[in-house]
């Protein structure tokens, strides 16, 4: 084990020196340093805002259900089978049908592509169908919710990087978590407060009619004026809604001397209000945010512009978030922030310093400690060591991991734990010196008989690293991405790095007193 | 040969007091229970740093009291006028919740800035805990497992009840002491477990090479000829393993005192349990060249 070629060294060599060469771009600051790759710095060490919001499937259930009792109740009226007594459950939709028309229900349940849809990928339909007691159930299946979800998510996530994009932090990023969550990271901000009130509200704007007409055919509601405090009665029918928008702005209204949020709407928008306000002068237009009114100007002149004000006694920063809200769209489920992890900068900046000085410190310890058990050899175990510090390093660079607090305690474990290996080497060398008098041939079997344990020392570790790295979360997951690199980098530098110094040594002194202290 | 020190002398001994130690961390943590930080018990944590000097622990939570909050406790952390207030709230989802606080807070309190917030729901939390145990759980079989396949099955039943040993200990010493269990401190505990197995596995590598080279040495003179054997390796890597933790116990920052601590503790317990508490095993279950040749038959 102590032969290698030249060509072994060379490649070991490049091998190290281009591992060096990408942690080194860390320390560069120069902008026109071609390397741009650095090692991201976690929120725990730069500072920043972490949030965990889950998309509230349930109103969206409710609605398919809603929607799916119609259209179930219009196919059948079609095929002319009776169905009665349409009922919404809790997540199921019931109804009935003669008694003799209930096998050929259940077959359409599971042939009709229309009524009940096949999904190919999850080999399951939308909905489970259950007669029970004569009574109809549908409820959607697992990979029914599982469909909702993904579209959800799919659009909710569109629409929170929207709205943290038009606030404009520093590199946000945005990214799906599980089946119905959107993790957030914002690094720099230390008070997440406006974010999170904005990603809090749905935003969901529709322009209604007042009116004293309880039983209209599309039904009314009772909604709160904001301004006002009075409860109103507004119609269902939705003249425009966000949708139809297609610019929102603060803007500072001279007549009122207030500020108002100003809008455009898109041709059909325009046309649609041009319509509505051409009919209904001198009516009351509520203009309702998230089952809120806004407010309800007493319509004067037709507005066909297709542009128009919204004012509310806004403020300039609520009438900005309100704009910014309207132009990034509505949400299409209410989203709950159940987690949120905020550290200030100076924090981060504080355990940077003392993530460092613990590193220099435990780093210095045992390289002295080595030098006093082994001297010649603990210098190149300690030479191997500060190789091994850069190639993981390099390699947390070009991964372009994430350093976080825990990661760091992770590359001072993996100082204290690297030596293990040359430690086991060693022991065995000199173990095997005194049996053997070729000192050639106990430096040989000194590795190749304690290469087992080591072997079987570094898989345990990396065993439990990769399982923290699966189940663990945020900065935890730093500590086993840089220990599981650490390890690697541990192996490489004892047994090619450290072997091959020690192989240079023990060759060119094999006839003088060699002996590890 | 068995040996310069007689470690087996002690066998017994030592595990009749790992055993007692052992009850007594499983009784406490069945009655007196583990001290969950806001990762596992979900509520808000608020790191507070005051520069103004007169204040007290008792002022911080004065102010925090007059809140009203559920489950509140205020504790010092680390440098002169930094705090750790941790108490329980229902309305995460509140976006001006912290804005509030601070106003609330600005009637008795002066000179202060929060410098870290967490507010875990109730469901990431139970998430969170439930995962951590998976984590560990899964960890024990896979280092099971791995043995199993390494060893015979004599050893990996040494080397889990190590790892046992050492785990359950080091959660009594924190249940004992109150101390914070959180995410990091799962990390710790898995390190701990690889450690443990790490040293126990050198020993044990030893153990079956000698096996197979003295037929006529009794596993009790031979595990302590092993341990012997592998002795200055156990001692210098626990040594430069716990050189770089004190280091980060030490100058590492408050936020990594409960990991580093937790890792020391692992690290003294593995060195101990893979001396005293794996190789007894090996010899309870009369390990001989015998049990080796059977394998491979």
């Amino acid at each position: 084990m102590l032969y290698f070629s030249r060509l072994k060294i060379i490649s070991i060599i490049v091998f190290c020196l281009s591992l060096i060469f990408f942690s080194i771009s860390n320390f560069i600051n120069n902008e026109d340093f071609f390397l741009k790759k650095k090692v991201n710095l976690g929120l725990d060490l730069q500072g920043g805002s972490y949030l965990l919001l889950e998309v509230d499937k349930n109103p969206v259930i409710n609605q398919t259900l809603q929607s799916k009792l119609t259209q179930v109740r219009n196919y059948f009226k079609k095929k002319e089978i009776k169905t009665f007594d349409y009922k919404l459950g809790k997540q199921k939709v019931l109804f009935k049908s003669d008694t003799n028309d209930q096998e050929k229900i259940l077959e359409l349940f599971k042939n009709d592509n229309e009524l009940n849809p096949y999904f190919d990928v999850y080999k399951s339909y939308q909905y489970n169908v259950e007669l029970i007691d004569n009574i109809f159930e549908l409820t959607l299946t697992k990979y029914g919710i599982i469909e909702i979800e993904q579209s959800l998510l799919d659009q909710a996530i569109e629409i929170v990087r929207k709205r943290v994009d038009e606030v404009g932090t520093n590199e946000p990023s945005i990214t799906k978590s599980g089946s119905n969550r959107i993790a957030v990271e914002l690094p720099g901000l230390d008070n997440p407060d406006r974010i999170k009130s904005l990603l809090g509200r749905t935003a969901n704007l529709t322009f209604r009619f007042v009116t004293q007409n309880t039983d209209a055919s599309f039904g009314s509601e009772k909604l709160k004026d904001l301004d006002t405090g009075e409860e109103l009665n507004v119609s269902k029918r939705i003249i425009i809604s966000g949708d139809n928008l297609i610019d929102a702005k603060p803007q500072m209204d001279n007549i009122n001397n207030e500020t108002v949020v100003s809008f455009t709407l898109d041709r059909l928008g325009a046309r649609k209000f041009g319509r509505a306000t051409k009919n209904g002068i001198g009516k009351q237009l509520a203009i309702v945010l998230d089952n809120q009114i806004i407010s309800a100007p007493v319509i004067r002149d037709v507005i066909a512009s297709g542009s128009g004000q919204i004012s509310g006694g806004f403020t300039f920063q609520s009438a900005t978030d309100l704009a910014l809200l309207l132009r990034s769209g509505a949400l299409p489920a209410p989203l709950d922030i159940i987690e949120e992890r905020t550290v200030g900068p100076d924090l981060g900046e504080d355990s940077i310093k003392a993530g460092v000085l613990s590193l220099v410190i435990g780093f210095i310890l045992v390289i002295l400690y080595m030098i006093y058990k082994y001297r010649l050899f603990g210098l190149i175990s300690n030479f191997a060591l500060i190789i091994n510090l850069f190639m993981l390093l390099g390699f947390l660079t070009i991964f372009e991991a994430t350093l976080t607090l825990p990661g760091i305690a992770g590359i001072i474990l993996t100082v204290g734990m690297a030596v293990d290996a040359n430690v086991l080497i060693f022991e065995r060398i000199k173990e095997e010196l005194k049996k053997e008098k070729n000192k050639v041939i106990a430096f040989d079997n000194g590795y190749t008989l304690s290469r087992t344990a080591i072997l079987d020392a570094n898989i345990t570790t990396i065993i439990a690293a990769l399982i923290l790295f699966v189940f663990g979360s945020g900065p935890v997951k730093g500590f086993s991405v840089t220990l599981s690199i650490g390890i690697l980098t541990t192996l490489f530098s004892v047994y090619y790095v450290a072997r091959l110094l020690t192989s240079l040594y023990v060759i060119k002194n094999k006839n003088n007193e060699v002996t590890i202290k | 040969m068995t040996g310069k020190y007689l470690f087996n002398k002690y066998y017994n001994l030592s595990n009749i007091i790992s055993l007692i130690i052992f009850i007594i961390s499983i009784f406490l943590l069945i009655f007196k229970g583990l001290n969950y930080g806001v990762d596992f018990k979900g509520g808000t944590l608020i790191e507070l740093r005051s520069d103004n000097t007169n204040y007290k622990t008792e002022d911080i939570r004065g102010a925090f009291n007059k809140l009203n909050f559920d489950d509140l406790s205020v504790k010092k952390f680390g440098a002169e006028g930094d705090y750790v207030i941790k108490f329980k709230r229902s309305d995460l989802n509140k976006p001006d919740f912290i804005k509030n606080l601070k106003n609330d807070l600005d009637n008795y309190l002066e000179d202060y800035s929060f410098r870290r917030v967490e507010n875990v729901g109730p469901k990431v939390s139970a998430e969170l805990l439930q995962d951590g145990v998976t984590a560990i759980a899964i960890a024990l079989a896979a280092m099971l497992i791995y043995i199993w396949f390494r060893f015979e099955w004599q050893f990996s039943i040494g080397a889990i009840v190590a790892i046992f040993h050492d785990v359950i200990i080091t959660l009594g010493i924190f249940s004992l002491l109150s101390l914070e269990i959180n995410l990091s401190i799962v990390a710790a505990v898995l390190t701990i477990v690889g450690y443990s197995m790490n040293d126990t596995v050198v020993i044990f590598d030893r153990v079956r090479e000698n096996l197979k080279k003295y037929a006529d040495i009794k596993i009790f003179d031979l595990t302590n000829l092993s341990i012997n054997e592998t002795l200055s390796r156990t001692l210098i890597t626990s040594v430069t393993t716990l050189l770089a933790l004190l280091s980060i116990f030490f100058f590492g920052g408050e936020i990594l005192k409960g990991f580093s601590f937790a890792m020391i503790l692992g690290v003294i317990l593995g060195t101990y349990s893979s001396i005293f508490i794996a190789n007894p095993v090996l010899v309870y279950f009369k390990v001989s060249q015998k049990t080796l040749i059977k394998e491979e038959d």
